[in-house]
């Protein structure tokens, strides 16, 4: 048997290539994809969710312990294990919490053009960010603490879906301090 | 306003479009599928494994004589697949079978395309169909069907 301990011997470097084949282009990789295809079925706070957004409405979930207000809604307090049953529209407005500008493609994502933005937009009125794409402004012009506002599809596109907004664009208004922009928010309201 | 909504649903996929780098024994391997021909490897008592492996399994010394193996072997034990799934190299159902080749000492996991269940049998003999278009990758082998009189006269 094969001593666990023993350092494996490298690997070696004088395999006999067959002649048949041995002056031929050699397979250097193999594409081996894996793939998950799943059905989903949203929790009814999220098919809620979801279904208002064809309404062009955003809703989160307000705590019953302290009012915090949490996008999307999981029909729970992460926090504190609580049940949340109070749902509150948001605003489509608020400003960028982080962002991240991506120089490379994603596979499966031609729709988006390298460099694009994607950022946490916090709402105002929720107490955490969501992801969202930053547009409408020269990349370099995004900043923390930046007001942005929700640019919705045309009315007729419409689906039960976050991606009727297309992206969020710079409102032009005084920027958020960054002392108070994203989750330092919250952090200073819980003192 | 009483009709009851269907709940929503989406079928959502997550994808990593890996590629892996394949080393010289199985990418000797691969090269080989491409030109319509199987390789193993042979283990310091002679012994044979398809698809070849880089160590030896029990004595973990590096492996090196590649040697072209039979295209044709036996089916030690199979499952039928009904119906075939989306990675099937038929749209019928076919069995999924571990093959030992002639001359070799392990057995290699492929499809085998009879024309229903009730031909598949245990040690029955099959032979390697191609694809005409082969790009250096598993599927180059289509699978494997029931080899015919003249094959094995």
């Amino acid at each position: 048997m094969t001593d666990p301990n023993s350092t494996p011997a490298s690997l070696s470097e004088e395999v006999e290539i067959p002649e048949s084949i041995s002056g031929l282009e050699p397979v250097r990789s193999v594409r081996s994809p894996i793939r998950l295809i799943y059905d989903f079925v949203p929790s009814p706070p999220v098919q809620e969710y979801l279904r208002s957004y064809k309404k062009k409405k955003i809703l989160g979930h307000r705590s019953p312990i302290d009012g915090a207000v949490f996008v999307p809604p999981r029909g729970v307090d992460p926090r504190h294990g609580v049940l949340i049953e109070e749902s509150v529209e948001l605003s489509d407005t608020g400003h960028v919490g982080n962002f991240c500008i991506t120089h490379l493609p994603i596979p499966g994502r031609d729709d988006l053009d390298t460099p694009y933005v994607s950022a946490w937009i916090h709402l105002d009125g929720a107490n955490v960010g969501f992801l969202g794409l930053v547009s409408g402004c020269e990349n370099d012009e995004v900043h923390i603490g930046m007001r942005v506002q929700a640019v919705w599809k045309e009315e007729e596109e419409l689906g039960n879906t976050a991606e009727n907004i297309l992206y969020w664009k710079p409102t032009g208004e005084p920027a958020v301090p960054i002392e108070k922009a994203g989750n330092r928010a919250w952090d200073q309201a819980d003192e | 306003m009483s009709e009851l909504e269907k709940p929503l649903r989406a079928e959502l996929t997550v994808e990593y479009p890996f590629t892996r780098t394949t080393g010289k024994v199985i990418g000797a391997f691969m090269t080989g599928l491409r030109e319509k021909r199987l390789f193993g490897i042979k283990r310091s008592d002679g012994s044979v494994l398809v698809p070849p492996l880089e160590y030896d399994p029990v004595s973990s010394e590096p492996l090196t004589e590649m040697v072209e193996v039979s295209q044709s072997g036996v089916v030690e034990t199979w499952t039928w697949i009904d119906p075939p799934r989306p990675q099937s190299p038929w749209d019928d159902p076919h069995a999924l079978a571990l093959i030992r080749l002639d001359g070799t000492d392990t057995s290699m996991l492929h499809a085998v395309l009879v024309g229903s269940r009730s031909e598949m049998r245990t040690g029955m003999r099959v032979t390697a169909q191609w694809k005409e278009e082969r790009v250096g990758h598993i599927a180059d082998l289509e699978g494997f069907i029931q080899e015919t009189e003249e094959v094995h006269s």
